[in-house]
Protein backbone atom coordinates (compact mmCIF):
# COMPACT_ATOMS: atom_id res chain seq x y z
CA UNK A 1 0.00 0.00 0.00
CA UNK A 2 1.35 3.50 -0.54
CA UNK A 3 1.55 5.70 2.07
CA UNK A 4 -0.63 8.35 1.40
CA UNK A 5 -3.43 5.42 1.33
CA UNK A 6 -2.40 3.85 4.45
CA UNK A 7 -2.31 7.53 6.01
CA UNK A 8 -6.46 7.48 5.11
CA UNK A 9 -7.09 4.39 6.11
CA UNK A 10 -5.42 4.96 9.41
CA UNK A 11 -7.18 8.19 9.82
CA UNK A 12 -10.78 6.28 9.13
CA UNK A 13 -9.96 3.49 11.63
CA UNK A 14 -8.59 6.19 14.10
CA UNK A 15 -12.33 7.60 13.91
CA UNK A 16 -11.70 9.98 11.31
CA UNK A 17 -15.22 10.67 9.77
CA UNK A 18 -14.77 14.45 8.16
CA UNK A 19 -11.84 14.93 5.52
CA UNK A 20 -11.58 17.81 3.34
CA UNK A 21 -8.95 18.13 0.76
CA UNK A 22 -7.62 20.07 -2.67
CA UNK A 23 -5.78 17.91 -4.68
CA UNK A 24 -2.39 18.32 -5.09
CA UNK A 25 0.31 16.47 -6.02
CA UNK A 26 2.48 14.23 -4.60
CA UNK A 27 -0.59 13.23 -1.82
CA UNK A 28 -3.46 12.96 -4.32
CA UNK A 29 -3.72 9.54 -3.56
CA UNK A 30 -4.89 10.53 0.14
CA UNK A 31 -7.92 12.48 -0.33
CA UNK A 32 -8.68 9.76 -3.39
CA UNK A 33 -8.15 7.43 -1.25
CA UNK A 34 -11.10 8.85 1.22
CA UNK A 35 -13.03 9.75 -1.32
CA UNK A 36 -14.01 6.08 -1.66
CA UNK A 37 -13.38 4.86 1.70
CA UNK A 38 -15.61 7.31 3.81
CA UNK A 39 -18.67 5.82 1.63
CA UNK A 40 -19.02 3.51 3.70
CA UNK A 41 -18.62 5.50 6.79
CA UNK A 42 -22.26 5.84 7.77
CA UNK A 43 -22.54 9.52 8.63
CA UNK A 44 -19.00 11.13 7.34
CA UNK A 45 -18.25 14.07 5.34
CA UNK A 46 -15.79 13.68 2.48
CA UNK A 47 -15.92 17.11 0.42
CA UNK A 48 -12.91 17.96 -2.38
CA UNK A 49 -13.12 21.73 -1.48
CA UNK A 50 -12.81 24.92 -3.80
CA UNK A 51 -9.74 25.63 -1.97
CA UNK A 52 -6.77 24.69 0.58
CA UNK A 53 -8.27 27.70 3.08
CA UNK A 54 -12.15 26.26 2.45
CA UNK A 55 -10.97 23.15 3.44
CA UNK A 56 -9.13 23.47 6.57
CA UNK A 57 -11.75 26.21 7.54
CA UNK A 58 -14.29 22.77 7.15
CA UNK A 59 -12.20 21.15 9.33
CA UNK A 60 -12.72 23.90 11.90
CA UNK A 61 -16.54 23.55 11.67
CA UNK A 62 -16.22 19.94 11.84
CA UNK A 63 -14.17 19.94 14.72
CA UNK A 64 -16.15 22.54 16.69
CA UNK A 65 -19.68 20.51 15.45
CA UNK A 66 -17.71 17.47 17.64
CA UNK A 67 -16.32 14.98 14.86
CA UNK A 68 -12.85 13.30 14.07
CA UNK A 69 -11.49 16.28 10.89
CA UNK A 70 -8.91 16.31 8.66
CA UNK A 71 -7.07 17.79 5.62
CA UNK A 72 -4.36 17.24 3.69
CA UNK A 73 -1.56 19.01 1.09
CA UNK A 74 1.62 19.83 0.20
CA UNK A 75 3.82 22.03 1.09
CA UNK A 76 2.20 25.37 -1.42
CA UNK A 77 -1.02 24.29 -0.37
CA UNK A 78 0.10 23.96 3.43
CA UNK A 79 0.96 28.02 3.22
CA UNK A 80 -2.53 28.34 2.15
CA UNK A 81 -3.52 26.60 5.29
CA UNK A 82 -1.99 28.52 7.64
CA UNK A 83 -4.92 30.98 8.22
CA UNK A 84 -7.26 28.01 9.74
CA UNK A 85 -4.37 26.39 11.49
CA UNK A 86 -3.47 29.17 13.32
CA UNK A 87 -7.31 29.87 14.12
CA UNK A 88 -7.73 26.33 15.38
CA UNK A 89 -4.98 26.80 17.99
CA UNK A 90 -6.41 29.94 18.38
CA UNK A 91 -10.07 28.58 19.18
CA UNK A 92 -8.48 25.58 21.10
CA UNK A 93 -9.95 22.95 18.33
CA UNK A 94 -8.25 19.91 17.15
CA UNK A 95 -8.01 19.07 13.65
CA UNK A 96 -5.00 16.82 11.75
CA UNK A 97 -2.89 18.07 8.89
CA UNK A 98 -1.16 15.77 6.74
CA UNK A 99 1.41 17.49 4.92
CA UNK A 100 3.51 15.55 1.99
CA UNK A 101 5.69 17.91 1.70
CA UNK A 102 7.95 18.50 -1.67
CA UNK A 103 10.74 20.50 -3.09
CA UNK A 104 10.16 24.73 -2.42
CA UNK A 105 9.90 27.55 -2.05
CA UNK A 106 7.03 28.83 -4.51
CA UNK A 107 5.85 26.10 -6.78
CA UNK A 108 9.26 24.36 -6.19
CA UNK A 109 8.23 20.55 -7.60
CA UNK A 110 6.71 17.84 -7.02
CA UNK A 111 9.63 15.90 -5.85
CA UNK A 112 9.95 14.80 -2.06
CA UNK A 113 11.95 17.39 0.74
CA UNK A 114 11.87 18.44 4.15
CA UNK A 115 11.49 21.91 3.08
CA UNK A 116 8.63 23.03 5.44
CA UNK A 117 10.11 21.82 8.74
CA UNK A 118 10.76 24.88 9.92
CA UNK A 119 6.57 26.45 9.27
CA UNK A 120 5.70 23.15 10.96
CA UNK A 121 7.90 23.70 14.30
CA UNK A 122 7.25 27.10 14.51
CA UNK A 123 3.58 27.24 14.25
CA UNK A 124 3.55 28.35 10.48
CA UNK A 125 0.46 30.67 11.04
CA UNK A 126 0.77 34.01 12.42
CA UNK A 127 0.37 34.41 16.50
CA UNK A 128 2.03 32.70 18.97
CA UNK A 129 1.01 29.09 18.82
CA UNK A 130 2.67 25.85 18.50
CA UNK A 131 1.54 22.46 16.85
CA UNK A 132 2.78 18.97 17.72
CA UNK A 133 4.40 17.52 14.66
CA UNK A 134 4.73 14.07 14.05
CA UNK A 135 7.18 12.84 11.78
CA UNK A 136 6.58 9.26 10.29
CA UNK A 137 9.74 7.47 8.22
CA UNK A 138 7.89 4.66 6.67
CA UNK A 139 4.45 3.30 5.42
CA UNK A 140 3.36 1.33 8.95
CA UNK A 141 5.03 4.24 11.17
CA UNK A 142 2.28 6.58 9.34
CA UNK A 143 -0.38 3.80 10.03
CA UNK A 144 0.71 3.79 13.74
CA UNK A 145 1.06 7.70 13.97
CA UNK A 146 -2.15 8.63 12.71
CA UNK A 147 -4.33 7.37 15.66
CA UNK A 148 -1.98 9.06 17.71
CA UNK A 149 -2.18 12.58 15.77
CA UNK A 150 -6.38 12.30 16.27
CA UNK A 151 -5.67 11.35 19.93
CA UNK A 152 -2.96 14.20 20.39
CA UNK A 153 -5.30 16.59 18.97
CA UNK A 154 -8.55 15.64 21.10
CA UNK A 155 -6.26 15.52 24.35
CA UNK A 156 -4.61 19.02 24.02
CA UNK A 157 -7.37 20.26 21.85
CA UNK A 158 -4.92 22.06 19.57
CA UNK A 159 -4.12 20.78 15.69
CA UNK A 160 -1.43 18.27 15.00
CA UNK A 161 1.02 18.42 12.26
CA UNK A 162 1.78 14.91 10.56
CA UNK A 163 4.85 15.55 8.56
CA UNK A 164 5.87 13.69 5.81
CA UNK A 165 6.82 14.05 2.03
CA UNK A 166 6.54 13.03 -1.53
CA UNK A 167 8.21 9.81 -0.74
CA UNK A 168 6.44 8.56 2.17
CA UNK A 169 3.06 9.22 0.70
CA UNK A 170 4.37 7.69 -2.95
CA UNK A 171 6.69 4.75 -1.33
CA UNK A 172 4.59 1.10 -1.62
CA UNK A 173 5.29 -1.12 1.61
CA UNK A 174 3.45 -3.46 3.67
CA UNK A 175 1.00 -2.01 6.54
CA UNK A 176 -0.81 -3.80 9.08
CA UNK A 177 -3.37 -1.67 10.73
CA UNK A 178 -4.14 -4.46 13.55
CA UNK A 179 -2.85 -2.37 16.18
CA UNK A 180 -4.87 0.49 16.03
CA UNK A 181 -8.08 0.01 18.21
CA UNK A 182 -11.22 1.41 18.90
CA UNK A 183 -10.93 5.42 18.91
CA UNK A 184 -10.51 6.81 22.10
CA UNK A 185 -13.31 8.84 23.75
CA UNK A 186 -12.90 12.63 24.59
CA UNK A 187 -14.83 14.53 26.69
CA UNK A 188 -15.88 17.58 24.51
CA UNK A 189 -18.05 20.15 26.46
CA UNK A 190 -16.86 22.68 24.24
CA UNK A 191 -18.31 21.57 21.06
CA UNK A 192 -21.39 23.67 19.38
CA UNK A 193 -25.01 21.40 19.37
CA UNK A 194 -27.04 24.07 19.53
CA UNK A 195 -27.86 24.84 23.27
CA UNK A 196 -30.78 22.31 24.25
CA UNK A 197 -31.40 22.07 27.73
CA UNK A 198 -28.05 23.61 28.25
CA UNK A 199 -26.62 26.96 28.61
CA UNK A 200 -25.30 28.67 24.90
CA UNK A 201 -21.64 28.47 24.11
CA UNK A 202 -19.25 30.40 22.17
CA UNK A 203 -16.15 29.66 20.73
CA UNK A 204 -13.95 32.78 19.85
CA UNK A 205 -10.95 33.97 19.40
CA UNK A 206 -10.86 38.11 19.41
CA UNK A 207 -10.34 38.84 22.57
CA UNK A 208 -9.94 43.26 22.36
CA UNK A 209 -9.27 43.29 25.94
CA UNK A 210 -5.27 42.84 25.60
CA UNK A 211 -4.88 41.52 29.57
CA UNK A 212 -7.84 38.82 28.22
CA UNK A 213 -5.56 38.03 25.24
CA UNK A 214 -2.51 37.98 27.31
CA UNK A 215 -4.29 35.44 30.18
CA UNK A 216 -4.91 33.56 26.82
CA UNK A 217 -1.90 33.72 25.35
CA UNK A 218 -0.58 32.36 28.56
CA UNK A 219 -3.19 29.63 28.95
CA UNK A 220 -2.54 28.40 25.30
CA UNK A 221 1.58 28.53 26.39
CA UNK A 222 0.80 25.93 29.07
CA UNK A 223 -0.33 23.69 27.29
CA UNK A 224 2.42 23.69 25.04
CA UNK A 225 4.48 23.57 27.76
CA UNK A 226 2.43 20.09 29.26
CA UNK A 227 3.37 18.94 25.55
CA UNK A 228 7.01 19.64 25.79
CA UNK A 229 7.20 17.84 28.95
CA UNK A 230 5.04 14.98 28.09
CA UNK A 231 5.19 14.20 24.22
CA UNK A 232 8.38 14.05 23.12
CA UNK A 233 9.03 10.87 20.65
CA UNK A 234 12.04 10.02 19.36
CA UNK A 235 14.08 6.97 18.88
CA UNK A 236 17.83 5.81 19.36
CA UNK A 237 20.05 3.41 16.78
CA UNK A 238 23.05 1.83 18.00
CA UNK A 239 24.20 5.04 20.17
CA UNK A 240 25.90 2.67 23.10
CA UNK A 241 29.24 2.89 21.41
CA UNK A 242 28.81 5.89 18.91
CA UNK A 243 31.54 8.09 18.53
CA UNK A 244 29.27 10.00 16.11
CA UNK A 245 25.75 10.60 16.06
CA UNK A 246 23.53 11.48 12.68
CA UNK A 247 20.15 13.20 13.70
CA UNK A 248 18.12 13.01 10.96
CA UNK A 249 13.67 12.31 10.70
CA UNK A 250 11.29 10.85 8.46
CA UNK A 251 12.96 9.68 4.90
CA UNK A 252 16.46 11.30 5.65
CA UNK A 253 16.02 9.28 8.53
CA UNK A 254 15.66 6.21 6.14
CA UNK A 255 18.71 7.21 4.13
CA UNK A 256 21.03 7.42 6.80
CA UNK A 257 20.50 4.08 7.94
CA UNK A 258 21.46 2.55 5.29
CA UNK A 259 24.62 4.85 5.54
CA UNK A 260 24.84 3.59 9.10
CA UNK A 261 24.97 -0.28 7.76
CA UNK A 262 27.79 0.24 5.51
CA UNK A 263 29.98 2.42 8.30
CA UNK A 264 29.27 -0.02 10.46
CA UNK A 265 30.57 -2.93 8.61
CA UNK A 266 33.67 -0.89 8.11
CA UNK A 267 33.94 -0.09 11.70
CA UNK A 268 33.11 3.31 12.08
CA UNK A 269 30.88 3.75 15.31
CA UNK A 270 28.42 6.19 13.97
CA UNK A 271 24.65 5.97 15.93
CA UNK A 272 21.39 7.28 14.70
CA UNK A 273 18.63 10.05 16.71
CA UNK A 274 15.62 9.74 14.80
CA UNK A 275 13.16 12.63 16.39
CA UNK A 276 9.65 11.17 15.93
CA UNK A 277 7.81 14.81 17.34
CA UNK A 278 9.72 17.38 15.49
CA UNK A 279 8.07 19.84 17.90
CA UNK A 280 8.41 19.24 20.87
CA UNK A 281 11.66 18.93 19.14
CA UNK A 282 13.50 15.52 21.65
CA UNK A 283 16.26 18.55 23.36
CA UNK A 284 16.94 16.57 26.40
CA UNK A 285 17.68 13.38 24.33
CA UNK A 286 20.68 15.14 22.31
CA UNK A 287 21.90 17.38 24.84
CA UNK A 288 22.74 14.10 26.89
CA UNK A 289 23.76 11.79 23.96
CA UNK A 290 26.62 15.14 24.32
CA UNK A 291 28.05 14.03 27.11
CA UNK A 292 29.53 10.95 25.42
CA UNK A 293 29.96 12.13 22.11
CA UNK A 294 31.23 14.72 20.61
CA UNK A 295 30.57 14.75 16.74
CA UNK A 296 26.69 15.60 15.36
CA UNK A 297 26.28 15.32 11.94
CA UNK A 298 22.60 16.36 10.93
CA UNK A 299 21.40 15.49 7.50
CA UNK A 300 18.06 16.66 5.79
CA UNK A 301 16.44 17.05 2.34
CA UNK A 302 16.56 20.77 3.06
CA UNK A 303 19.47 23.79 3.36
CA UNK A 304 19.54 23.17 7.20
CA UNK A 305 16.66 23.65 9.04
CA UNK A 306 16.30 20.89 11.88
CA UNK A 307 19.74 21.44 12.11
CA UNK A 308 18.97 24.62 14.11
CA UNK A 309 17.06 22.87 16.77
CA UNK A 310 20.29 20.45 17.18
CA UNK A 311 22.71 23.35 17.62
CA UNK A 312 19.64 25.06 20.22
CA UNK A 313 19.79 21.63 22.32
CA UNK A 314 23.42 21.16 22.63
CA UNK A 315 23.51 24.55 23.81
CA UNK A 316 27.19 25.04 22.62
CA UNK A 317 28.49 21.42 23.11
CA UNK A 318 29.33 18.90 20.55
CA UNK A 319 30.92 19.65 17.16
CA UNK A 320 27.79 19.62 14.41
CA UNK A 321 28.44 18.58 11.20
CA UNK A 322 25.89 19.29 8.10
CA UNK A 323 24.82 17.89 5.06
CA UNK A 324 21.67 18.82 3.52
CA UNK A 325 20.26 18.34 -0.36
CA UNK A 326 17.06 20.89 -1.08
CA UNK A 327 14.95 21.02 -3.71
CA UNK A 328 13.56 17.90 -3.52
CA UNK A 329 16.72 15.80 -4.60
CA UNK A 330 16.97 12.58 -2.97
CA UNK A 331 20.58 11.36 -1.86
CA UNK A 332 21.03 8.00 -1.55
CA UNK A 333 22.33 5.96 1.68
CA UNK A 334 25.92 5.37 -0.66
CA UNK A 335 26.45 9.14 -1.52
CA UNK A 336 25.60 9.68 2.78
CA UNK A 337 27.48 7.12 3.76
CA UNK A 338 30.66 8.80 1.78
CA UNK A 339 30.28 12.22 3.13
CA UNK A 340 29.44 10.95 6.87
CA UNK A 341 32.66 8.89 6.56
CA UNK A 342 34.62 11.52 5.42
CA UNK A 343 33.60 13.80 8.03
CA UNK A 344 34.33 11.35 10.72
CA UNK A 345 37.69 10.52 9.36
CA UNK A 346 38.09 14.31 9.39
CA UNK A 347 37.00 14.74 12.92
CA UNK A 348 38.21 11.27 15.13
CA UNK A 349 41.37 11.13 13.50
CA UNK A 350 43.23 12.34 16.02
CA UNK A 351 40.88 10.29 18.66
CA UNK A 352 42.17 7.30 16.84
CA UNK A 353 45.32 7.33 16.81
CA UNK B 1 -50.60 48.77 30.76
CA UNK B 2 -50.23 46.35 28.22
CA UNK B 3 -46.66 45.01 27.42
CA UNK B 4 -46.00 45.39 23.57
CA UNK B 5 -42.69 44.92 23.12
CA UNK B 6 -39.83 43.90 25.19
CA UNK B 7 -35.54 42.86 24.07
CA UNK B 8 -35.97 39.62 22.62
CA UNK B 9 -35.31 36.26 24.59
CA UNK B 10 -32.91 35.26 22.67
CA UNK B 11 -30.49 38.58 23.26
CA UNK B 12 -28.11 38.72 26.18
CA UNK B 13 -28.22 41.32 28.21
CA UNK B 14 -25.53 43.24 26.69
CA UNK B 15 -25.12 46.80 25.44
CA UNK B 16 -24.69 46.83 21.39
CA UNK B 17 -21.02 48.17 20.19
CA UNK B 18 -22.84 49.27 16.41
CA UNK B 19 -22.54 53.21 15.82
CA UNK B 20 -25.92 55.63 16.09
CA UNK B 21 -28.15 54.55 13.19
CA UNK B 22 -26.20 51.41 12.46
CA UNK B 23 -28.73 48.61 10.45
CA UNK B 24 -26.65 46.06 12.06
CA UNK B 25 -28.27 46.35 15.15
CA UNK B 26 -31.79 45.72 13.76
CA UNK B 27 -30.45 42.70 11.75
CA UNK B 28 -29.19 41.16 14.75
CA UNK B 29 -32.80 41.68 16.58
CA UNK B 30 -34.63 40.76 13.85
CA UNK B 31 -32.48 37.01 14.05
CA UNK B 32 -32.66 36.82 17.30
CA UNK B 33 -36.86 37.17 17.09
CA UNK B 34 -36.65 34.66 14.05
CA UNK B 35 -34.76 31.84 15.79
CA UNK B 36 -36.95 32.36 18.36
CA UNK B 37 -40.57 32.32 16.92
CA UNK B 38 -38.99 29.64 14.94
CA UNK B 39 -38.54 27.57 18.13
CA UNK B 40 -35.25 26.99 17.38
CA UNK B 41 -33.01 28.21 19.68
CA UNK B 42 -31.59 25.00 21.08
CA UNK B 43 -31.12 24.35 17.40
CA UNK B 44 -29.39 27.37 16.03
CA UNK B 45 -25.66 27.37 15.68
CA UNK B 46 -24.27 31.19 14.03
CA UNK B 47 -20.94 31.34 12.09
CA UNK B 48 -19.92 35.24 13.02
CA UNK B 49 -17.61 36.90 10.63
CA UNK B 50 -14.86 39.62 10.59
CA UNK B 51 -16.11 42.85 10.86
CA UNK B 52 -18.87 44.98 12.45
CA UNK B 53 -21.09 42.06 12.79
CA UNK B 54 -18.07 40.40 14.32
CA UNK B 55 -19.55 40.89 17.98
CA UNK B 56 -23.23 39.36 17.64
CA UNK B 57 -21.43 36.13 19.99
CA UNK B 58 -21.81 38.87 22.39
CA UNK B 59 -25.50 39.10 22.22
CA UNK B 60 -26.97 36.25 20.79
CA UNK B 61 -27.77 33.64 23.52
CA UNK B 62 -27.08 30.46 20.81
CA UNK B 63 -24.81 28.89 19.88
CA UNK B 64 -21.74 30.54 18.53
CA UNK B 65 -18.10 30.75 16.64
CA UNK B 66 -16.42 33.33 15.13
CA UNK B 67 -14.62 32.33 12.09
CA UNK B 68 -11.55 33.65 10.18
CA UNK B 69 -12.61 36.88 7.86
CA UNK B 70 -14.50 35.69 4.35
CA UNK B 71 -14.30 31.65 5.80
CA UNK B 72 -18.72 31.99 7.14
CA UNK B 73 -19.70 29.64 4.52
CA UNK B 74 -16.87 27.07 4.60
CA UNK B 75 -16.96 26.28 8.52
CA UNK B 76 -21.01 26.70 8.33
CA UNK B 77 -20.57 23.67 5.76
CA UNK B 78 -18.28 21.80 7.92
CA UNK B 79 -20.75 22.28 11.18
CA UNK B 80 -23.87 21.49 9.37
CA UNK B 81 -22.46 18.58 7.57
CA UNK B 82 -21.84 17.23 10.63
CA UNK B 83 -25.16 18.18 12.55
CA UNK B 84 -27.29 18.28 9.88
CA UNK B 85 -30.35 18.72 11.93
CA UNK B 86 -29.30 21.74 13.54
CA UNK B 87 -30.16 25.41 11.86
CA UNK B 88 -26.47 26.56 10.86
CA UNK B 89 -25.81 30.47 9.51
CA UNK B 90 -23.68 32.49 8.76
CA UNK B 91 -23.90 36.62 9.53
CA UNK B 92 -21.76 38.19 6.87
CA UNK B 93 -20.61 41.44 5.55
CA UNK B 94 -19.83 42.63 1.99
CA UNK B 95 -16.60 42.78 2.16
CA UNK B 96 -16.55 39.15 3.92
CA UNK B 97 -18.90 37.98 1.55
CA UNK B 98 -18.22 39.42 -1.60
CA UNK B 99 -14.50 40.00 -1.35
CA UNK B 100 -12.52 37.90 0.81
CA UNK B 101 -14.76 34.79 0.69
CA UNK B 102 -16.53 34.79 -2.77
CA UNK B 103 -14.83 32.09 -3.20
CA UNK B 104 -16.23 30.09 0.12
CA UNK B 105 -19.85 31.71 -0.79
CA UNK B 106 -19.71 30.96 -4.28
CA UNK B 107 -19.23 27.62 -3.67
CA UNK B 108 -21.04 26.46 -0.71
CA UNK B 109 -24.29 27.68 -3.07
CA UNK B 110 -23.19 26.01 -6.05
CA UNK B 111 -22.97 22.64 -3.44
CA UNK B 112 -26.64 23.88 -2.38
CA UNK B 113 -24.89 23.50 1.44
CA UNK B 114 -27.65 23.81 3.53
CA UNK B 115 -26.99 26.60 5.01
CA UNK B 116 -27.85 30.02 5.18
CA UNK B 117 -26.11 33.55 4.86
CA UNK B 118 -27.02 37.06 6.63
CA UNK B 119 -25.56 39.05 4.13
CA UNK B 120 -25.56 42.66 5.61
CA UNK B 121 -24.87 45.27 2.89
CA UNK B 122 -23.59 48.63 3.53
CA UNK B 123 -21.54 49.23 0.73
CA UNK B 124 -18.70 50.19 2.93
CA UNK B 125 -15.92 48.23 5.15
CA UNK B 126 -17.11 49.78 8.53
CA UNK B 127 -15.02 48.00 11.07
CA UNK B 128 -11.81 49.41 9.28
CA UNK B 129 -13.15 52.45 8.91
CA UNK B 130 -15.34 53.12 5.76
CA UNK B 131 -12.94 51.70 3.14
CA UNK B 132 -14.27 50.92 -0.38
CA UNK B 133 -16.08 47.28 -0.65
CA UNK B 134 -16.91 45.25 -3.43
CA UNK B 135 -20.40 46.57 -3.44
CA UNK B 136 -19.97 50.11 -3.17
CA UNK B 137 -21.79 52.06 -5.69
CA UNK B 138 -19.72 54.07 -8.77
CA UNK B 139 -18.95 57.28 -7.76
CA UNK B 140 -19.11 56.83 -4.19
CA UNK B 141 -16.48 58.27 -2.50
CA UNK B 142 -14.67 55.90 0.10
CA UNK B 143 -11.22 56.50 2.43
CA UNK B 144 -9.99 54.23 -0.60
CA UNK B 145 -11.44 55.22 -3.21
CA UNK B 146 -11.03 59.74 -2.20
CA UNK B 147 -12.97 60.76 -5.98
CA UNK B 148 -15.42 58.10 -6.06
CA UNK B 149 -15.77 54.74 -7.26
CA UNK B 150 -14.79 54.33 -11.40
CA UNK B 151 -16.15 51.39 -13.25
CA UNK B 152 -12.86 51.66 -14.97
CA UNK B 153 -10.33 50.99 -12.26
CA UNK B 154 -12.67 49.66 -9.39
CA UNK B 155 -15.00 48.11 -11.02
CA UNK B 156 -18.74 47.86 -10.91
CA UNK B 157 -20.58 47.15 -7.46
CA UNK B 158 -21.39 43.25 -7.17
CA UNK B 159 -24.74 42.00 -6.89
CA UNK B 160 -24.70 38.60 -4.93
CA UNK B 161 -28.02 37.40 -5.04
CA UNK B 162 -28.03 38.07 -8.65
CA UNK B 163 -24.70 36.29 -8.83
CA UNK B 164 -25.71 33.12 -7.00
CA UNK B 165 -29.48 33.01 -8.48
CA UNK B 166 -27.70 31.32 -11.55
CA UNK B 167 -26.68 28.74 -9.42
CA UNK B 168 -28.44 25.42 -9.32
CA UNK B 169 -27.83 24.86 -5.80
CA UNK B 170 -29.19 28.03 -4.76
CA UNK B 171 -32.68 27.82 -3.34
CA UNK B 172 -33.84 30.95 -2.05
CA UNK B 173 -32.15 34.83 -2.20
CA UNK B 174 -33.40 37.61 -1.60
CA UNK B 175 -32.55 41.29 -1.43
CA UNK B 176 -34.27 43.53 1.55
CA UNK B 177 -33.66 46.64 3.71
CA UNK B 178 -33.51 47.85 7.15
CA UNK B 179 -34.24 51.59 6.77
CA UNK B 180 -37.87 51.73 7.66
CA UNK B 181 -40.64 49.76 9.54
CA UNK B 182 -42.17 48.34 6.39
CA UNK B 183 -39.11 46.81 4.85
CA UNK B 184 -37.69 45.56 8.50
CA UNK B 185 -40.99 43.95 8.64
CA UNK B 186 -40.43 42.42 5.78
CA UNK B 187 -36.92 41.58 6.20
CA UNK B 188 -37.62 39.69 9.13
CA UNK B 189 -40.19 37.66 6.80
CA UNK B 190 -37.05 36.84 4.14
CA UNK B 191 -35.17 35.50 7.19
CA UNK B 192 -37.78 33.20 8.64
CA UNK B 193 -38.19 32.41 4.97
CA UNK B 194 -34.25 31.31 4.27
CA UNK B 195 -34.42 29.50 7.56
CA UNK B 196 -36.88 27.27 6.44
CA UNK B 197 -35.84 26.36 3.00
CA UNK B 198 -32.69 25.55 5.16
CA UNK B 199 -34.59 23.46 7.79
CA UNK B 200 -37.22 21.97 4.71
CA UNK B 201 -33.32 21.07 2.51
CA UNK B 202 -34.03 22.48 -0.80
CA UNK B 203 -30.98 24.09 -0.95
CA UNK B 204 -28.45 27.39 -0.40
CA UNK B 205 -30.52 30.41 1.13
CA UNK B 206 -29.31 33.69 1.07
CA UNK B 207 -30.63 37.47 2.59
CA UNK B 208 -28.94 40.40 1.43
CA UNK B 209 -29.84 43.52 4.02
CA UNK B 210 -29.44 46.73 2.42
CA UNK B 211 -27.91 48.67 5.52
CA UNK B 212 -27.58 51.91 6.75
CA UNK B 213 -23.76 53.39 7.73
CA UNK B 214 -24.29 56.56 9.13
CA UNK B 215 -20.96 56.68 10.50
CA UNK B 216 -18.88 55.93 7.34
CA UNK B 217 -21.23 57.41 4.70
CA UNK B 218 -20.68 60.39 6.51
CA UNK B 219 -24.52 60.69 6.78
CA UNK B 220 -27.00 61.78 9.30
CA UNK B 221 -29.16 58.65 10.41
CA UNK B 222 -32.76 60.20 8.84
CA UNK B 223 -30.68 60.86 5.35
CA UNK B 224 -28.92 57.37 5.77
CA UNK B 225 -32.10 55.74 5.75
CA UNK B 226 -33.57 57.50 2.76
CA UNK B 227 -30.48 57.25 1.21
CA UNK B 228 -30.80 53.57 0.30
CA UNK B 229 -34.21 54.17 -0.57
CA UNK B 230 -33.43 56.65 -3.67
CA UNK B 231 -29.84 55.74 -4.47
CA UNK B 232 -28.56 52.31 -3.29
CA UNK B 233 -31.74 50.36 -4.25
CA UNK B 234 -31.23 51.54 -7.92
CA UNK B 235 -28.12 49.54 -8.19
CA UNK B 236 -29.50 46.99 -5.62
CA UNK B 237 -33.10 46.29 -6.11
CA UNK B 238 -35.01 44.84 -3.43
CA UNK B 239 -37.25 42.26 -3.34
CA UNK B 240 -37.27 38.17 -4.12
CA UNK B 241 -33.82 37.27 -6.47
CA UNK B 242 -34.65 33.71 -6.58
CA UNK B 243 -36.85 31.09 -5.03
CA UNK B 244 -37.33 27.47 -5.60
CA UNK B 245 -40.47 25.54 -4.47
CA UNK B 246 -40.33 24.70 -0.97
Amino acid sequence: MNGNSACAEAAVLAGCTCYFGYPITPQNELGEYMARRLCDVEGAVFIQSESEIAAINMVLGASVAGARAMTSSSSPGISLKQEGISYLAADELPGVIVNMSRGGPGMGNISPAQSDYLQATRGGGHGDYRTIVLAPSSVQEIADLMPVAFDLADEYRNPVVVLGDGMLGQMMEPVSFDAIGPPKEFVKDYILTGAEGRPSRMVRSLLFDVKEEEEHNWKLFRKFQRMEQNEVRFETELGDDAEMIVVAYGTAARIARGAIKRLRQENLKVGLIRPITLWPFPKKAILEAARKVSEFFVFEMNAGQMLEDVLLSLEGQGHVHFYGRPGGVIPTPVELYRIISRHYHQSLKGKKG
Amino acid sequence: MKKVYSRPRLLKEAHFHYCPGCGHSIVTRLIAEVVDEMEMAGKAICVAPAGCGMLVYNYFDFDTLESAHGRGAAVATGIKRVRPQNLVFSYQGDGDLAAIGTAESFHAANRGELISIIFVNNGVYGMTGGQMAPTTLLDQVTTTSPLGRTSVKEGHPVRMCEVLAVLPGTSYLERVAVNKPSAILRAKKAIAKAFEHQLKGTGFSMVEILSPCPTNWKMGTIDACRWIDEVMTKEFPLGVVKEAAC
